[in-house]
């Protein structure tokens, strides 16, 4: 009987975790063995007698083809330009988490997107190339045309968008005067960040636009202190990742239960080195070394979810004509 | 197959692409409950995407008639192998050319140094003209390619004529090289026009700003942003109007070049001396440095990391080696069957068919494919095998170029014999067909294998937990990870290359 039980439960235990499979929806990088994702995953199957798959691609509009129809228990990997669209399609069921004592520099109220990382846009620059970097936005503004800078098309990337929205709170309705003051410094307009980034670090460029947490990568992986972001006293615009639960889920205990470990210390300590930003739930004094020396901005710009919404069509075509 | 049937390969394959072109869109407007009315930026977009792709195709191909006169009559040692080092820019992946690009022609490039250096002004890549720059980059190899080819077909003994005729090279233009230009460019210019109609990373990345936006980028836009699916749709819609009205365009202006069959003599037109052949080695080396210089400055960034690429990086390489092979067999199959129709002269629907992949939307194609199929089977499963099949239809507008006026010329110079031979299906095939058009074939499945291997993915949509090399290289650059990319981008133009070679190699096995 003994003897007879064991094969029995060999082949018990993969069944049973193949029966309970997290479907992950997320964006490309986060599954990608140099993203955070397969620590994630490792972390939560560790505890939850589970198997977590991710799948990546095109998240958001994918699911909206899809609608209640969807495989996806989770969705990892939003940004906050999204949330207003992916709210009203009534796909989403709420957290359930407590966000009052989050380590975010904005207030967090939402019931439905919990964040799990954050960070600011910035300028980044490198020390040996540039000489006299701008000490604030209106320094950038005011410097010669031949400093030249890489961004983001806010049509096709988040951080693009970040930066339409940046200059918009800074400079309100003055906007397109500064559009107009910056349009000559910007080298060229790529549809994402990474292609700015290698602009940025094969030289084309002297500044591009990225993260406040950036440098960190340049440091704990390269030993490289070269690469710094320009804080401004102006303030920077907040980003933050999003996760969450799929209403229609056929596996509502384990997107509940991968809810719940998100802002854990143990998912938040993967953050920092693996996705090269922000803890949304740590204590400063848990961060990696790397990330308490960055230098951090005094003020963190953000618009809510409506404002930002109602904001962009207007700062597109700002942004546009500043360029025609 | 016999004459009198009206159903063929070829009109089944034609059949199948319009089917899948039209019902993916009709399945986005679909979805999106009709198409959406265009934006005044949309406009601008057109507009810019419709002048820079016909600057681009008429630069493309007027510069590529020196580059491949030179080659036709010029022979040199290591000329095989120029001629296929120069078709290296076309297959390059998009992101690799802009690395190449920018290494050499950017501002902190090795031109702009040379420049400092003598104390001239520089010269900018970020504009309009870097757009066009790229575009002539990647579309020049395409263009010197397929009027060699045109000179290749005219017979040797025809130039052996005019040599007896005691024709100068004016009179040889004027007789022999003119018709058979004005039966060439015209395709040539299309297939250029074409892609760049719907180029999107080149245009955003060199453009300098949003002045730089094309009808793809757009289309992007409404998709990934707005979730607009009615606008995709419509400009989606516009992008095959622009197709099929460029196709008529160059149907009205083209003439078919009819030389008659030879006798197969090796031999190209007569080499004139004097200045002329200084020219043509001017003409020679001023291509192949625009052409591989920018090859050889990728392959320096990357060469130094290659070998430490981890091994995920490589599991994708053999991956996506397998999938362009699939792709180029699938491309070739149906590329032979469409040129075979065309050439019999049957609806000349067939050949719009076959362009038109050219101009589809990936994103609509990607998106209409996910809502058609999604009842039937899992976006996972669909991921592979869609993604192949979709590149083999993306290929088959470039392979077409190569073959159709070669199967013309087939048909034109050996249909009677053949038929008076009652030689017909696989016999003709065997001792006919595949001889005949072995080197455009081996063109077309280089291309094509090349094409698919350089794809990131027509759809993002079908995510798969299998990546492709040119996702890996995306993955490596989202991660910081710049200098690995490089690596990774090395290996994805070397592996595109040998897969090019092979099969062009294998077409020219007689040459």
């Amino acid at each position: 009987m003994k003897i007879a039980l064991i094969p029995a439960l060999l082949l018990a235990t993969p069944v049973l975790a193949q029966d309970r499979v997290l479907t992950v929806y997320a964006e490309d990088y986060v599954a990608s063995e140099w993203g955070p994702g397969p620590k994630i995953k490792e972390g939560f199957e560790a505890f939850c007698n589970c198997e977590l798959r991710f799948v990546t691609g095109d998240i958001l509009p994918r699911l909206l083809m899809e609608g209640a129809g969807t495989q996806a228990d989770v969705v990892f990997g939003l940004n906050t330009d999204v949330t207003a669209r992916a709210r009203a399609s009534g796909l989403f069921a709420p957290h359930g988490q407590d966000t009052s004592d989050m380590s975010l520099p904005v207030e967090w109220t939402d019931d439905i997107f919990l964040p799990y990382n954050w960070g600011e846009t910035a300028f980044v620059y490198d020390e040996t190339r540039l000489d006299n970097p701008p000490a604030s936005f209106a320094e950038l503004l005011d410097a010669p045309d031949d400093l030249k800078i890489v961004i983001q098309d806010p049509r096709s990337s988040i951080s693009g968008l970040a930066l339409l929205l940046w200059v918009k709170q800074v400079y309100g309705d003055d906007a397109p005067d500064a559009w107009a003051k910056l349009a000559p410094k910007v080298l060229t307009v790529t549809r994402g960040w990474s292609e700015s980034y290698g602009m940025f670090t094969s030289g084309e460029a002297d500044m591009v636009l990225s993260y406040t947490t950036s440098p960190a990568y340049h440091i704990a992986a390269e030993d490289d202190r070269t690469k710094t972001a320009a804080i401004f006293p102006e303030g920077h615009y907040f980003m933050t990742e999003l996760a969450a639960q799929v209403a229609s889920t056929d596996q509502p205990e384990l997107a509940q239960a991968f809810m719940d470990w998100i802002l854990t210390p143990e998912f938040q300590a993967v953050i920092p080195l693996a996705n090269w930003s922000l803890p949304a739930k740590l204590p400063q004094e848990d961060w990696p070394q790397v990330m308490r020396d960055l230098p951090r901005p005094e003020t963190t710009l953000f618009y809510s979810e409506n404002e930002a919404e109602a904001l962009r069509q207007p700062a597109l075509d700002e942004w546009q004509r500043a360029f025609r | 197959m016999a004459a009198g049937l009206p159903l063929s390969p070829g009109h089944a394959i034609a059949a199948a692409l319009a089917a899948l072109i039209g019902g993916t869109l009709a399945a986005v407007a679909w979805v999106a409950g009709g198409l959406s009315a265009l934006s005044e930026w949309d406009m601008r977009a057109l507009w810019f995407t419709l002048w820079q792709a016909a600057l681009s195709a008429t630069l493309s191909a007027v510069l590529a008639v020196p580059v491949a006169r030179a080659l036709a009559r010029r022979q040199f040692p290591g000329r095989g192998l120029l001629v296929t080092l120069l078709g290296a820019p076309f297959i390059l992946p998009v992101i690799v050319a802009i690395m190449g690009l920018i290494a050499v022609f950017g501002r902190n490039g090795a031109l702009n140094e040379g420049l400092r250096a003598l104390g001239l002004p520089e010269i900018s890549i970020y504009g309009w003209q870097g757009v066009i720059l790229a575009h002539v980059f990647f579309n020049l190899p395409l263009s010197v390619r397929l009027i060699l080819q045109g000179w290749q077909a005219i017979p040797a003994e025809r130039f052996r004529l005019a040599a007896s005729l005691g024709f100068a090279p004016r009179d040889i233009a004027r007789h022999l090289e003119r018709p058979m230009l004005r039966a060439a460019l015209p395709g040539v210019w299309l297939a250029v026009f074409l892609v760049c109609l719907t180029s999107f990373t080149v245009a955003l990345a060199l453009g300098g700003g949003p002045r730089a936006t094309t009808v793809e980028l757009a289309i992007y836009q409404a998709f990934r942003f707005d979730f607009d699916l009615g606008r995709a749709a419509t400009l989606g819609l516009v992008q095959i109007g622009l197709c099929v009205g460029a196709l008529m365009a160059a149907r009205w202006i083209a003439i078919p070049a009819s030389f008659g069959a030879g006798m197969d003599a090796r031999g190209g037109p007569v080499a004139p001396g004097g200045w002329r052949r200084a020219a043509d080695a001017a003409v020679i080396a001023a291509a192949a440095v625009f052409l591989l210089w920018p090859l050889a400055a990728v392959t320096a960034l990357g060469l130094p990391r290659l070998t430490s690429l981890p091994a995920e990086v490589w599991d994708a390489a053999v991956r996506s080696v397998l999938m362009a092979v699939t792709s180029a067999g699938l491309a070739l199959g149906a590329c032979l069957a469409l040129a075979l129709a065309i050439a019999r002269g049957r609806g000349r629907w067939i050949e719009t068919a076959g362009m038109l992949p050219l101009i589809a939307s990936p994103l609509v194609l990607g998106t209409g494919l996910f809502i058609l199929l999604r009842g039937l089977v899992t976006p996972q499963q669909m991921a592979l095998p869609v993604t192949v099949a979709i590149n083999a239809a993306m290929a088959l507008p470039f392979g077409l170029r190569a073959l159709i006026p070669a199967a013309r010329s087939l048909q034109a110079d050996y249909g009677q014999l053949a038929a008076s031979l009652d030689l017909r299906g696989w016999a003709r095939l065997r001792y006919l067909t595949l001889p005949r058009l072995a080197r455009p074939l081996g063109f077309a499945g280089g291309l094509a294998g090349a094409l698919a291997m350089g794809d990131l993915g027509v759809i993002t949509l079908f995510a798969s937990d299998q990546p492709t090399l040119p996702l890996k290289l995306y993955q490596l650059m989202n991660s910081y990870r710049m200098e690995d990319a490089a690596a990774a981008a090395v290996l994805l133009m070397v592996l595109s290359f040998a897969l090019f070679w092979l099969f062009d190699k294998g077409g020219r096995l007689d040459a």
